[in-house]
């Protein structure tokens, strides 16, 4: 029985207030995935010998933290004290947690990117006998990082989902967090794919299309578990217009990897004795071009997620629509001790 | 006692502690407003809040001033009703109690019989013992004229000659306009406290949810975090407003703790010296009524009762229950209508709850991606 269907607001203001959030943020949720995504290719390339996909990605995840990071500060009110985000460990807060997952992955990512330009300037950093001592902990820092990769990857979408902010948090509890982590997948593929030698990214091209189809399917799972109010600025205006973009990218991105997948096994024994520049031209391009379509519909699936939350404080409806009905929801399941609203 | 809290999950659990104070809360009592917005003005005055918007008028009735926000801690809304949309929310209401909810504190029969009514004769009662209480000591207020928010300056001098007075709002059956003051809820289980990384926002001995503006860096978590709407990001002294411009700014102003988050502190300052928070004290009708949490709910209790009696059935009580997905409200509302008709979300859960759940999730699809991770180098072994 639905009764009060009716919609009725105060002058059509809107009721929640979107966190002042702007593209610095959808940055990062780009960024922090890539970064552990690339972390997980990093380390999987350190034990199968794949040394250009190992400086390929470890060096993409330190500069992934770095500007991630320095994106976050920038974005605060006060960004001098972004320090005051260590006072606390609040298990509460996913923005909290993240700040340490972020540090913690920092470390180590750190570490391995000095070993990496260490080897790549032929041991000319200025280290004296500290070079030894870095160099010992790369498997140590490799394994640490990549041990924060994947939380780094799949909290924000807990941090998103943890607020009253109506798309975000029926995204959150619809698994918001797998479509983040395919497209992290998606991100650090695509990227890998573009910056390392063709017969080296076997992996990452595997990653991204497994990524690829993760993200389609969990963001259809996703859209079909949440209330029609909360799906429409996913589809409709401008953050719309950039999921269709993701999702075209992903699909051309997914086609062009396959290709590339097939291409690099056919001509594996000729690449790797560098025969037929002209293949290997080939291969290389497109796995280029459709590394940086997956990179590119990972970006638009982050900005598009962003901007349509802060696209649903705007209008009432898509506040007291989905919580109307649940309300009535529970009224015609028999609870009716948990409303705000009390006739007594 | 202070806490009515309902025993939830451990990380929704609002930083709760025993505290030596009762919890304090407001109960405003809508039917009671006449929309003279001095809640408004002595909130900004006490809390030196710039000013909000550039005095334009929005197109809605007599609220100008929008929403609440980093700069407007009370905003009185104006709603102007014809006879349906009476006889709509009467029938809303008949509904709410037909649904027998359980009377969640059960109304204790001396405090009934002690306020037979709760609303305007309770009020007085309070404003006189507000004027007890403080009468004694009036601390040195700065020599700027008469300090209409010093403690006691606006009890009435004789409160019983107001109690005598019939207070009932007349009956108006074709048009009717109603006046609310919002205010920060102070939540049982508070959103923005829940999210907040740097610690910046705590609950105080009073249980009354209020932000360090020393500590906070602006990370903006908190807005996103509060299902009302209550708190902001004071970025430039000016809110959003439906009739936003280009050609809008704020005046010259000083504006303290710029790029912070701000919310009404329920006048932390004045409670820690055994003050009313301002627009409770300086409220003329006491539709704002201040007090120990318990007895406002006590009051709200009785005063629905009260109306429902007189045959007003479109009262009904907002945030009086601890079973709430906020775990019941610091500041209790009476309304008239629905709650969405004021602006309030009908039905407001704290995002915390869900976050187990999430975690729960962000563990799987971090799990799912080191297998992905695997496979892929499994699946191209050379």
């Amino acid at each position: 029985m639905v009764e009060d269907v009716e919609f009725s607001s105060y002058y059509g203001r809107a009721i929640v207030k979107a966190p002042p959030w702007g593209d610095e943020i959808a940055l990062y949720l780009f960024l922090g995935g890539l970064a552990g995504g690339s972390s997980l290719l990093g380390l999987g390339a350190q034990f199968s010998d794949r040394p250009g996909l190992r400086i390929a990605t470890r060096l993409t995840a330190i500069t992934a933290t770095g500007v991630g990071g320095a994106a976050l500060v920038a974005d605060l009110g006060r960004p001098e004290r972004f320090l005051n985000m260590m006072r606390v460990f609040k298990v509460s807060s996913p923005m909290s947690l993240g700040t340490w997952i972020l540090s913690g992955f920092g470390v180590g990512s750190g570490v391995l990117a000095a070993i990496e330009v260490d080897r790549l300037t032929g041991l000319r950093l200025p280290l004296g006998p500290l070079r030894r001592v870095l160099h010992a902990f790369e498997t140590p820092a490799a394994l640490e990082s990549a041990l924060f990769a994947t939380p780094l990857a799949a909290y924000t979408g807990a941090l998103l989902g943890d607020t009253a902010v109506p798309t975000w948090n029926a995204a959150g509890r619809n698994g918001l967090s797998y479509v983040f982590v395919s497209s992290a997948a998606v991100a650090a593929g695509g990227t890998a794919m573009a910056l390392a030698p063709v017969r080296e990214t076997g992996p990452a091209r595997l990653l991204a299309l497994v990524g690829a189809a993760g993200e389609a399917i969990t963001m259809d799972r996703m859209k079909k578990g949440m209330h029609p109010a909360e799906v429409d600025p996913l589809e409709e205006g401008e953050p719309g217009h950039k999921l269709h973009r993701a999702e075209k990218l992903l699909i051309a991105g997914a086609i062009g990897t396959a290709a590339a997948e097939v291409g690099a096994r056919v001509f594996a024994k000729k690449l790797g004795k560098g025969a037929g520049w002209k293949t290997r031209a080939a291969l290389r391009t497109v796995s280029a071009v459709s590394g940086a379509a997956l990179a590119a519909a990972s970006a638009y699936t982050r900005f598009g997620v962003l901007e349509a939350g802060i696209e649903s404080t705007k209008d009432p409806r898509h506040v007291v629509e989905p919580q109307r009905a649940r309300l009535e929801e529970r009224r015609a399941r028999g609870i009716t001790g948990d409303s705000i609203t009390t006739g007594v | 006692m202070s806490t009515t809290t309902v025993e939830d999950d451990a990380v929704a659990d609002g930083h709760w502690h025993g505290s030596a104070h009762e919890r304090k809360g407001f109960f405003t009592d809508t039917s009671i407003c006449i929309g003279c917005k001095a809640c408004e003005v002595a909130c900004k005055e006490w809390n030196n809040n710039p000013q909000d918007g550039t005095f334009e008028l929005l197109g809605s009735s007599y609220d100008n001033t929008g929403s609440l926000g980093a700069n407007t801690w009370r905003h009185v809304a104006f709603i102007e009703q014809d006879s349906d949309r009476i006889e709509a929310a009467r029938e809303s209401g008949r509904k709410l109690v037909n649904l027998g909810m359980p009377t969640i504190r059960p109304r204790s029969n001396e405090s009934a019989g002690a306020k037979p009514l709760g609303g305007a004769l309770g009020a007085a009662e309070s404003g006189s013992n507000g004027a007890g209480a403080s009468g004694g000591g009036l601390p040195s207020t700065p020599p700027m004229g008469i300090d209409l928010l010093a403690p006691g300056a606006l009890n009435p001098s004789d409160p019983e000659d107001i109690a005598k007075l019939d207070t009932t709002p007349p009956d108006t059956a074709d048009f009717r306009w109603l006046m609310s003051s919002d205010v920060c809820k102070h939540c049982t289980h508070a959103g923005c406290l829940d999210v907040c990384p740097t610690g910046a926002l705590f609950r105080t001995e009073f249980d009354t949810v209020v932000v360090q503006n020393d500590v906070c860096n602006g990370c903006g978590t908190c807005v996103a975090g509060c299902p009302f709407g209550v708190i902001e990001r004071r970025d430039d002294g000016t809110i959003n407003t439906p009739t936003d411009r280009d050609d809008r700014k704020a005046a010259d102003m000083d504006v303290p703790n710029k790029n912070t988050a701000n919310k009404c502190t329920l006048c932390y300052d004045r409670l820690v010296e055994g003050d009313t928070p301002a627009c409770a004290q300086t409220c003329p009708t006491e539709s704002i009524k201040f007090g120990d949490h318990d007895d406002m709910v006590d009051k709200a209790h009785t005063r629905v009762a009260d109306l429902h009696a007189k045959g007003m059935t479109e009262a009904r009580l907002y945030g009086a229950n601890p079973n709430d997905g906020v775990g019941g409200t610091g500041s209790v509302f009476l309304i008239l209508d629905e709650p969405e008709v004021y602006g309030l979300p009908p039905d407001p859960r704290v995002p915390t709850k869900d976050l187990p759940q999430m975690y729960a999730k962000a563990g799987m699809a971090a799990l799912g991606m080191v297998a992905a991770a695997g496979l892929a180098f499994l699946g191209s072994r050379r």
